[in-house]
Order: C-alpha cells, then structure tokens, then sequence
C-alpha cells in the first residue's frame, strides 16, 4: 500500500469560451480579397437571394489566438483520459503509438480529397488494401470495408446488408427477427431495431452463457440473424459457439461476430472458421487508433463471399499492383457515410498492424489475457469485491466483470463513489456495464497489453485503500472526488426540460435570466 | 526482444505475473477456447516492422505516392472541402489528453466536456438553435436521424427529400429510412429541382405535399448544386401548413454571410462539421451534427448524445454532463432512439477552436470572400466559349460548370486539368444526366485571383484542345 501517488488535477476555473473575449478580437484573418475581384463582383450581399441575407451576426466570443490555445490547454489539462491508467473495460483500449499521429498527419493524406483520380491517390489505396489483406487473414473473412464510422456504424452495416442478403431471396418480408443475447453490446440491439429487425434477446443461464436449448427455441424461418459478442464483457467464452452458428445457418439466418472484445481471442481463432458470415473490428480502439473521447472511429466490417455484393461502395480494387475504386457492384446497399471512412485511423490502424506483425498480435493477445488474470488474482483479494458468475472456474479471458455488491451492502458506498474515488489518484473512471445490469454495483477492468505491471499493481492499490476507506471513513468514498478540477456534479438539472442546456443559449435564456 | 508498445512484454514480468496467477503457461490462460475452435496454423502477416525506423520509412513510401491538394490546385467539393485548417486547431486537437481520452467521468473528464459543450454552445449560434446534440458520422447521417426523429415525433411514414442532393448522402437516408420490406420503414420522395435556377420546385412540392402525409421536408442551404434557395421560407411555410417537420442541411462556414436556418423556419438542422478546422482527410474528416428547438419534445428523441452544463456540488462552480443519457441506445437497447456509439468527437474540439478563432467577423470575412471569390471564378468559366454555368446566380461556394457546348467530356477535360497540376470539379454527368456534361467546381477561401485564372486558362485549353 505504500506506493501511492499524490495527485491532484489542475483547476483553473476556465470560463465557458462564451464569456470570454473583448469586441474586436480576432484569431483568425482571411487573405485580402483581391481588388479585380471586388469589383468584378460589386457587392457580396446582391449575390445573396433577397431575405436570405445574415441579419445579426451569431454571438461567438472574440478571441485572439494566444488566448484561444491558452483556454483549451487548460481545457486538455483538466482531461485525465488516457495520460494516466485508465481500464476501460469492453472497449480494448490501447496505445496510440505517436509515429502513427505523426504520419497521419502529413498533407499526402490530410489534404487529400476523396474525389480525387485514383491514380492520384495510389499510396493511400495501397494501404486501405493492405490493411483489408491483414484483416482477412486475422478473421478469414473475404472483404473488409472501412466505411462504418464506428463500431456500432458496422452493427448498423451488417443489419443493412442482412436485410439487402435477405431482399435478394425474396424473404426479407418473412425473415424479420434478430438474435442477440443480454450480454451483447447494446449496439447490436439497436441497430438490428434501427433497420426494422424485431428483436429477440437471450438470458443468461448458470453457465454464464444462454443455452443451446434456449437458441434452438428462438429460431425459426423468421430469423435474418445472430448478431453476438464471444467472449462476452464478462470475460465468458461461450464454448458452444459453432453448434449456435450451425443452428442458425440451419434455419436460413446469418451470423455476425461483434468484435468488440477481440484482445481475447486476437491470434488464437478466426471467426469464418467458427463459421460466421461477418465480423467487426474497432480499429479505433483494437486496432491502436486513437479512440479520441468518442472518434473518429472505425468499424472495419468483413463478410464472406456470399455476403460481398451487397457491401457498400466504393471498394478499394487491386489489379497487377495498380489500385482503384469499384462503384460497379449493382446489388451494393450504396453508403452508410460518406465516402469510404475516416481514413487516417484506417492508416493508423494499418501502421500498428504492421508494426506488431503476426508475433506482436499474438504477444499482445497474451499479455493482455495474463494480466487480467492476474488483476483478478489480486481484486478478489480486496474486501468488498465479488466476481460475476462466481460459480464458473475457468480462467476468463482479456476482462472480468466484477461487483462491489458486498461493499455497496456492508458500507453505503456505490460502485459511482468508488470510481470517483479513483480518480482523486489519477485513475480515470472504470466501466461499469452496458445495460441492463445483470450484475449488481458492476465493475469491467481491462489491463490491455500496453499499461505495466507496476501501472496495474497501482491500480489495483488504489482501489485496495478505496476498500479500507469504504470501511473505515465512507464519507470520504461518498463525498468524492477531492482532488478533480471540479468536484462532483449536481445532476437534478441534468434531465430536466427546465433546467437543461446543451448550449449557451439555452443556459442564458434558461438558467442565468433565472437566477438575475 | 521487449516490443516497445508493450511494458509487460519482457519475460521476468510475464513469470512474476505467471507465478502469482498459479499458472504454469500462458497457453493455460485459454482454457476456455475449445481445441477445435483455435487456428491451427501460423498466421501469414507480413513480416513486422518493429522498429520505428522501418515503419516510418515504409509509410512515408506509401503516402508520398499520393498527390496532395497542397501540391495540385484543386476544385473538389461536393462534401468535402479544402478550407483553411488554422495551425492553432491542429495544435489544439492534438493534444493527448483529447486523443487519447476514454469515456470518464464527468469530473475526470470536465474540460473535454466543457470543449464539447462549447462546441454545441457556437454552432448554436451560428444555426440560431437552443438545443445541439454531439455529432454524429457525417453530414448524411445526420440527416438519416433527423428525418427519423421527424417521424418519430409525428408518427407519419414519409419525407420529402430535394432531388439536388449529394448522391451519396442520399443512399445514407436511403438506408436509415428504407427498405420498403420492412414494417418501420420510412419512404423518401424526392422533389425536383428548376432546371433553370436549381431551386427547388414549389409546385412540385405542393403536390407531393398535399396528402398530409409527410413526416418532414428536407432541403439544403446551399443546395448539393451550390443554390442559396431564396424561397427556403416559402418551403418552410408549406412544410408547416402540412404538419410536416422541416429540417434543414447547412454548410456551417456560410452562416456568416447567410440567415440561421430557424429564421426561414428550420425546427430540425443538420449539416457538415468539417469545414470547422477539419482537414479533409480524404473524406475521413466528416462528421455531422444535429441542431433543434430546445423543446422537450425534440430532445426526448435525440440519438445523440446531449452534453448539459450543470451545476456541480460546490456553490458558484459549473461542470458537464450528459443529460437523457437512459434514452440512447446504451440505456435502452433495441427500445432506444435508433443507436449510439463512438462517432467523431474528437473533431468538436478543433470545430471549437476554429469557431471561437473566426468569431463574428470572422464567419462573415470569409462567407464574403468565398461567395466573390465563386462568382469570380465562375464569371471567368462562364466567359470560355462552350462553357456555361449552369445556375448562374445566387450560389455559395460551389457551381455547376457545364462542358456540353465544347463536345468534350468531363473526364477529358479532368484528364488535361490533371497534366496541369489541377482537379478539377467533381464529375457529375453520371448520377445528373439531366445535366449532361457538367461538374461542380468549389472555390474557398484557400483560393487565390491567380488559381481561378490559373484554372480558366487551363480549361480555356483543355476546351481548345
């Protein structure tokens, strides 16, 4: 216990941008319109349709530069993120090596533009190719398209192309349920429903999984789809996996693998060898891109042969080592964004794949499954700490789900004080669960490959002396945090028509006209 | 050798780890994986480039086989566009504390929800709305939302949609919307477009209107074509009197110059968030936001996420938080409003920056700058024999340039613009045929007098040739 850190974040009580500034400050100047241009146009304002003119100018601060980059430094500043420990389990964060921002950076990829000939775009095309080649060989998939702009984008995606694979046999109207389970991520719900799928979800058994049985009474010749993670948040591989697909390539459905927690099983099994029909990487996240507070993200969505045609368009097309873009696939779903993805997380991505090559993935896969096992050793040994499914033995894989139920029963203290607790040491805030909470006060770590042991170790110390606080000086835990740039908020207002306010605007006319 | 991404991967660690787990191997950390699941063979990935040196060296290989806008003089819009990106907004978005951030709390995480919060707080200004969500993928799909929010808050089955719209954007409502198959399904009419302005067709729209069926209207300011609609009230109107949501598309960079669409009637705006202090990254700069009333209505079908400044528990202090969290899809599944998940929030910072760089004035120099910089090089186009602007009054930053009196193509034509160092527009003539030979060209404010005439005297050859 005697390694832990003093901490304290800073605060510098940083106006809302709105409030600062000084008439007539400037940040930005424009170049000086040229004087043959001027008067070839006469005045801007006639070339605007009557009534269609700006008649108030729009209220944003005047700034200088200077004092633009000192706010949102300070801003940076009071972002703990990833410049500490942060397990943030089910979404595999990684290291995002900075050769890779570096790279993405330079003018050949940021001031490309999409429309641009192919011919001018050859290196950028080599490597969204390139990047699909390693994806095929690490799920065995025979297309990868990076168009989804997200994880769930690819969710999306997939029940697009379900439905498009489906049309094309003349059973969509029939073939109207999606399978999915309580413990896959709630994206694969939602966009199955989002796409006009009638959702059927599975319960958990003992086991940890839902039964064969219970999969068996759920499919019928309704069914477009599995849609499914494995393992699943709780670090539970479900073992009957093949005979699941099976039964729904039986009843005429897809089956389509969510990713989400490939660490796992990264290196050890390829999904159309468990037979799925597609899959998702986040390469924003799996694949060491920057998960940037909440993208830009990638959802690197792969499917079979069977499934190809219907991918969105364009696709990146190899021939004798020259590149293009094929938008001549009639059966395509069209788009699901505009253009082919955020490219320089697919260049990102590419650069981390390559630089960890086949060994470096299957190490980090490894790492990452050892030191959740040995967090695991550790955090049961803390008071108040309990392991979901506690009746299941087997190792889990790269993330335990855990519960503060006992501590929660015994001290007062939730599972919200003890992670606002941790950052008063410099830890961001854990997972929790998706919803539903299956289990009480839950708690998701995940160890990753990139943080050290002595990272994981302070970690798990701090969440140790959390422990004696709880059940010594609970009013430290629930009145957390101390040491953030703002303490804890009061959220009555934040679900309150009258009171919530996503703009300044909303707050001036709302909030501040109240108060005088 | 110890991979220098990985702290734990040198050998006495993964023993100490090993021994304190009770493990003998870490193959045995796997039990759980079924034999006949694993992958029996080595995997077949290239060769690893380890060190940084090769790894540098090969993508710098790779990316110096593209050709920049920086080195060729480009004209490409249609979505995505070369606008000036400020040195201070790429300083600012770099910063790691924004790149590589998670999804914390509210406290650990208070300025990256402050520069969320005001990012939402200036577009706001700029649309004239109350209530903006976080962003979603891209301009298209946050139309896709709001058209289903549209219908989702009047129960209706149909929107209407301006034909003069970016093919691709439309194939993403298409897919929020469709398919008929399907019960939910939304049907998307299209209403043309004045073949002579490039306005939308009142009349048409009258029609197409009457059954009192749609859920909402959709049309563009400017319009995919380049038109600022000087009838957008009117449409607004007609909209209203049907019981339909009007939701609007803008180009934020012209709101300096040109009304917030919720003066010509807008309750729903939607539009691009790139042209804020994003590069355009061969198209993975997009992002979209959505803008509404401040009305709980509306805001009790957001997908999005919505970013509340709050009070926190010390008096006089202010924090952020997500409010109507529990209605997305992580709280309620397949029952939330259509679905959620990381999207392109780290781009809000630098829209932040950029927006409280430019200010007022700002906004309204460059919409001033683009609009005459357009015309300038429109007029100069237009003066080519062969050649004719389309729709030639009352556009922003882009134009329709039609070749069809030169007998030439426009891939012919971009094809000798290339061997000038040039793009030229994007090529139209495939999904408007109506159009014949034409493409959209886009001038900002990165243009010079000397590109534009550059540019004319390139087509002036091209047409000759």
């Amino acid at each position: 216990m005697s390694g832990i850190r003093k901490y304290h974040a800073p605060v510098w009580s940083e106006p809302v941008i709105t409030e600062m500034g000084r008439a007539g400050r400037r940040g930005v100047l424009l170049p000086a319109l040229d004087e043959t241009v001027r008067s070839a146009t006469g005045d801007a304002q006639s070339l605007i349709p009557p009534g269609m003119g700006r008649q108030t100018p729009p209220e944003l601060p005047e700034l200088s530069e200077p004092e633009v980059l000192h706010h949102y430094t300070r801003l940076s500043q009071q972002t703990l993120g990833m410049t500490s420990i942060s397990l943030f389990g089910t979404c595999t964060m990684k290291y995002n090596p900075a050769v890779n921002e570096l790279m993405a950076a330079r003018p050949e990829l940021a001031d490309l533009h999409p429309y641009q000939h192919p011919e001018t775009m050859q290196g950028v095309l080599e490597i969204i190719h390139g990047l699909d080649l390693i994806l095929r060989e690490l799920s065995g998939m025979d297309r990868f398209v990076f168009q989804a702009g997200g994880g769930a984008d690819a969710a999306y995606l997939h029940a697009c192309v379900t439905r498009a694979y489906h049309a094309a046999r003349g059973e969509l109207e029939r073939r109207n349920e999606v399978i999915t389970t309580i413990q896959a991520h709630p994206c694969n719900a939602a966009t199955a429903a989002a796409a006009g799928f009638k959702v059927v979800t599975l319960m958990l058994e003992e086991n940890g999984y839902p039964s064969v049985d219970a999969l068996k009474a759920a499919v019928s010749d309704r069914t477009a789809c599995l849609m499914i993670n494995n393992p699943d948040d709780m670090g539970i591989y479900n073992p009957d996996i093949k005979e699941w697909i099976d039964i729904v390539h039986g009843v005429g459905g897809l089956c389509f693998y969510d990713h989400a927690n490939f660490n796992g099983v990264m290196t050890k099994l390829r999904a159309r060898e468990l037979g799925f029909d597609a899959c998702m990487f986040m390469l924003h996240k799996t694949f060491g891109a920057p998960k940037g507070g909440g993208g830009p993200a990638v959802g690197a969505y792969g499917c079979s042969e069977a499934l190809a045609p219907f991918l969105p368009t364009p696709l990146v097309v190899e021939k004798d080592g020259a590149y293009d873009l094929d938008e001549d696939r009639p059966q395509s779903i069209g788009r699901v964004r505009e253009f082919w993805g955020n490219v320089p997380q697919v260049v990102k991505a590419y650069a981390w794949a390559r630089s960890m090559g086949a060994e470096g993935l299957a190490e980090a896969s490894d790492i990452s499954v050892l030191a959740n096992n040995y967090m695991e050793k550790r955090l049961l040994a803390i008071r108040g700490v309990t392991r979901s499914n506690p009746t299941i033995d087997k190792r889990r894989l790269e993330m335990t789900r855990y519960s503060l139920e006992t501590m929660q029963r015994e001290t007062g203290v939730s599972v919200i004080d003890v992670q606002n607790r941790m950052v008063d040491f410099g830890i961001d805030a854990f997972w929790l669960s998706h919803e539903p909470w299956i289990v009480p006060e839950p708690f998701t770590p995940e160890a990753g490959e990139m943080y050290s042991k002595e990272d994981i170790d302070y970690w798990i110390d701090v969440l140790a002396r959390i422990s004696d606080e709880a059940y010594s000086t609970p009013e430290l835990v629930i009145s957390a945090p101390h040491n953030q740039a703002i303490h804890k908020l009061d959220s009555t207002a934040l679900d309150d028509p009258d009171r919530w306010a996503t703009t300044w605007r909303a707050y001036k006319r709302k909030v501040l006209s109240a108060r005088g | 050798m110890a991979h220098p991404y990985m702290a734990n991967s040198t050998p006495d660690v993964q023993s100490e780890m090993l021994a304190a787990v009770g493990a003998d191997s870490i193959g045995e950390l796997f039990e759980q994986i079924p034999e006949g699941h694993r992958l029996s063979r080595p995997l077949k990935l290239p060769q690893a480039l380890s060190s940084e040196v090769a790894l540098q060296r090969h993508l710098g290989e790779l990316l110096s086989k593209n050709e920049s806008c920086q080195e060729t003089l480009s004209f490409l819009g249609a979505g995505c566009w070369q606008h000036h990106v400020p040195a201070a907004c790429k300083e600012v978005v770099g910063r790691r504390e924004w790149l590589t951030s998670v999804f914390g709390s509210p406290m650990s995480d208070h300025g990256r929800n402050q520069a969320w919060f005001e990012f939402c707080s200036q577009l706001g200004e700029l649309v004239g709305m109350d209530l903006v969500g976080m962003p979603v993928y891209s301009w298209g799909c946050a139309a896709g939302h709001a058209i289903r929010l549209a219908s989702r808050l009047n129960g209706r089955r149909e929107v209407l949609v301006v034909r003069a719209i970016d093919p691709e954007r439309l194939s993403v409502i298409r897919n929020y919307c469709e398919t008929p198959e399907m019960a939910s399904h939304i049907k998307v009419t299209l209403v043309d477009y004045e073949p002579d302005s490039g306005r939308l067709d009142l009349s048409d729209l009258a029609r197409k209107l009457s059954a009192n069926t749609a859920a909402a209207i959709y049309f563009e300011v400017p319009s995919y074509v380049g038109i600022i609609d000087g009838q957008a009230a009117e449409i607004s109107r007609l909209a209203h009197a049907a019981g339909a949501e009007v939701i609007v598309g803008v180009d934020p960079i012209s709101l300096g110059v040109l009304a917030g669409p919720a003066d010509y009637g807008a309750d729903i705006v939607v539009g691009s968030i790139q042209p804020l202090g994003v590069p355009m990254n061969c198209g993975g700069g997009c992002g979209g936001f959505i803008a509404s009333r401040d009305e709980a209505r509306y805001a009790r079908e957001y997908p999005t996420f919505l970013v509340s400044i709050t009070d926190t528990v010390e008096p006089g202090e202010r924090g952020f938080g997500l409010t109507l969290f529990h209605q997305t899809s992580y709280g309620m599944r397949e029952k939330g409003k259509d679905w959620t998940g990381n999207s392109t929030y780290l781009w809000t910072i630098a829209g932040a920056a950029y927006m409280a760089m430019m200010g007022p004035q700002g906004f309204r120099d460059i919409g001033e700058l683009i609009l005459r910089q357009a015309h300038f090089a429109a007029s100069l186009l237009g003066g080519i024999p062969g050649v004719r602007i389309v729709f030639p009054s009352h556009f922003f930053k882009e134009f329709v340039v039609n070749f069809d009196g030169t007998g030439k193509t426009v891939d012919a034509i971009d094809k000798a613009l290339r061997a000038e160092g040039i793009f030229g527009g994007k090529n139209l003539s495939r999904e408007f045929p109506e159009l014949g030979q034409s493409a959209l060209y886009c001038v900002t404010e990165i243009h010079s007098r000397a590109d534009l005439e550059r540019l004319a005297a390139a087509v002036g050859k091209a047409v000759r040739a």
